[in-house]
């Protein structure tokens, strides 16, 4: 996916942006509201992450002017306030949803998939491998004329699975990406959830399989 | 506040009192001067009188004679029926008239007559005397003629004018008096206007107040308002700084904490990641206090002067439940909602309210397990219940009337992040608002169900 973001601090922008390309998406970095008209002018996103408080004026005002403008790409407010008054006016003006500094980026992406799923003609966020198809935006597997819905957990997963086809992944890699960092898990965890997912792929084309002392991996039947 | 006395009543007992005295001296004006001229009426006539007799008088042959005037004792019958007594003395002896009369002791000069009130038979008497030398050379005699009248028809006057006197002195002193009434009323009928435009703002209205004052009101007017500027500017600065420190402490938290997710990304050895791990969560334990510390902070702030607006408490339910749906699905959590058909009217503070739900459900989220369900109901009997129910650890063995108290946290939250204050400001919101929090162990054993009780107005 293609983000924005918005944000005047440097470290901030730089480790944010950082991390998100950790996960494979593209990220500009607009350190001022002019910035960020300008290449909204000129590129399609299909996020824009905005702070608001910004050296060239309020992120809000940028807000109302992207909604006058019938622009839909969907808002994700970063605010450091924590006062509810704030958060009630952001989404009057139309912000999708918002996140408190500090966030954990589980969280963040979580709210960019609600987010993405509330919008209408979203972008399609579609995998296929083999005959089978990972919708992450609607959370859901296709295979066989079937459609399987997903809880959060199993689509996660799903995803480090579908990024990489036939790589193994060590079970503290999976524990990593399916568990917030401030919790602790432990390893079972990971075989109750891949349990879970061989469960939601019976009868399509696709396995996870286990490598003995290694982790796991996603193979063709 | 001590209560010391009412304008209004002393400027009408001052106003009443200032009446009382000017009716007193006006009666006593009107009295004394109508009893002088009635007085002075009956001197001049007396006078008149006692000079008619004493031009009458003749000297023959060295012997005093009169012809008494009829005309000068009738002149004096038009007064009532005063007896009317008289009195000629010729050096000594008494020439005609009752002998035993009276006469004033100052005596009678030639050019002025003298006048006195004596006692005659019982009687109280007006007596004037006039002095005449009549006859020439050796039988020159000094006559003194004395006319005297009763003074009842005097009284009956004086009387009459008393009372006419009273009558106009009541009168004044009734008329002042409603006057006055009315005069401290009016006097004060600005006051009472801008109590009552002061008293009918809502409780966050801080603007000057701009009804108009007579001069002697501006000062106040000019003091009230100043200090409403500066309530109004402390307001904004502590908002301000409640932002801003939120800001100073957040945005390098940020960075932190995404710095240490990448390194955690990049390291292999678990030792280290367990490091990263531990930072992670002293970061997340950090902002998390400082972000309930900031919202104790406002919601004390804002409790002292509690916004009035007109909720939907289901709609508050359901966009609280929204809020944090993503977050309860990272654990696999589904949030069950059970809410009813209809909206819920209620006046409160809207920011409030939703700080308060949004710290139940969220300590909700963090202490359920993966996997669970979550329930938010709504319920209407007597009162308004707003209840989230979780099928997390409980409360333990933890006194459940400490759970409110600041920082103190359960007996059994074991190693999740925590501040102590969420369920501090849940309770802080319900009183405000004229309501109480509840928490009771979940009825289907485990877990625990956190309600908000508002009375239904």
């Amino acid at each position: 996916m293609r983000f924005l973001l918005i944000e005047d601090n440097p470290k901030l922008a730089g480790v944010v942006a950082e991390r998100l390309q950790l996960d494979g998406h593209a990220v500009d970095h607009a350190a001022t509201l002019s910035d960020a008209t300008d290449l909204t002018a000129v590129a399609d996103y299909d996020l824009i992450l905005l702070d608001i408080m910004l050296p060239d004026g309020d992120g809000r005002d940028f807000l109302e002017r992207q909604r006058q403008a019938e622009k839909r790409t969907p808002v994700i407010v970063i605010t450091a306030r924590s006062a509810v008054s704030d958060r009630v006016g952001l989404l009057d003006l139309g912000a999708d949803d918002y996140i408190v500094k500090p966030f954990d980026f589980s969280e963040l992406e979580a709210r960019v998939r609600a987010v993405l799923r509330r919008q209408v003609g979203a972008a399609d966020n579609a995998v296929t491998f083999g005959e089978t198809t990972l919708d992450s935006t609607k959370g859901e597997l296709r295979f066989a004329g079937q459609t399987v819905p997903l809880r959060n957990r199993e689509l996660r997963l799903l995803e480090v699975f579908f990024a990489a086809p036939g790589q193994v992944f060590s079970k503290t890699h999976l524990i990593d990406r399916l568990f917030s960092l401030s919790d602790e898990a432990s390893e079972n965890a990971i075989e109750v959830y891949v349990g879970r997912l061989r469960k939601r792929l019976e009868g399509s084309g696709t396995k996870i399989e286990t490598v003995r002392g290694m982790g796991y991996r996603m193979v063709a039947r | 506040m001590r209560i010391s006395g009412s304008i209004r009543r002393r400027l009408f007992i001052q106003l009443a009192l200032v009446a009382a005295v000017l009716s007193l001296a006006f009666f006593l004006v009107v009295r004394g001067v109508a009893e002088r001229a009635a007085e002075g009426t009956q001197d001049d006539i007396l006078s008149a009188s006692a000079t008619a007799i004493a031009d009458s008088l003749r000297s023959e042959d060295g012997r005093v004679t009169l012809d008494l005037p009829y005309s000068a004792l009738s002149m004096l019958g038009s007064i009532n029926e005063d007896r009317v007594f008289y009195r000629v003395v010729s050096d000594g002896r008494t020439l005609t008239g009752y002998a035993d009369l009276p006469q004033p002791n100052v005596p009678p000069r030639i050019s002025t007559p003298s006048v006195e009130t004596l006692t005659y038979r019982g009687d109280e008497i007006r007596a004037v005397s006039v002095t005449r030398p009549v006859g020439t050379g050796v039988n020159a005699a000094q006559v003194v003629v004395t006319v005297a009248q009763t003074r009842q028809g005097l009284a009956a006057i004086s009387r009459q004018i008393t009372a006419t006197a009273t009558g106009i002195g009541v009168g004044f002193f009734l008329l002042a008096t409603a006057l006055s009434l009315w005069a401290a009323g009016s006097a004060l009928a600005p006051i009472t206007r801008i109590t009552g435009s002061v008293t009918r703002r809502g409780p966050t209205d801080l603007r000057p107040v701009q009804a108009n004052a007579p001069d002697e009101l501006v000062p106040l007017i000019n003091a009230l308002n100043s200090f409403m500027g500066r309530l109004r500017a402390s307001l904004s600065r502590t908002e301000d700084f409640i932002a801003e420190a939120a800001h100073r402490v957040r945005t390098p938290l940020a960075t932190v904490r995404a710095q240490a997710e990448i390194t955690h990304r990049k390291l292999n050895k678990p030792e280290h990641k367990q490091a990263i791990r531990e930072m992670i969560r002293a970061i997340d334990e950090s902002s998390r206090s400082a972000g309930q510390m900031l919202d104790h902070a406002m919601v004390t702030f804002r409790a002292d002067s509690l916004a009035q607006d007109a909720l939907d408490l289901r709609a508050l339910m359901e966009e609280t439940c929204d809020r944090l749906a993503p977050t309860a699905d990272l654990k696999d959590i589904t949030i069950r909602r059970d809410l009813g058909p209809d909206p819920v009217a209620f006046t409160g503070d809207g920011i409030l309210l939703q700080a308060a739900l949004q710290n139940i459900l969220d300590n909700a989220i963090k202490y359920s397990p993966d996997d669970s369900d979550i329930t938010a109901r709504l319920t209407l009997n007597g009162s308004i219940t707003l209840s989230i129910t979780d099928q997390g650890r409980g409360f333990g063995d933890t006194n459940l009337s400490d759970l409110t108290t600041r920082y103190m946290r359960g007996a059994n939250v074991g190693d999740i992040v925590g501040s102590g204050l969420g369920l501090t400001i849940a309770d802080e919101v319900a009183k405000a608002h004229g309501g109480r929090l509840e928490i009771s162990p979940n009825t289907k054993g485990e877990g625990a169900c956190v309600s908000l009780i508002f009375p239904r107005a």
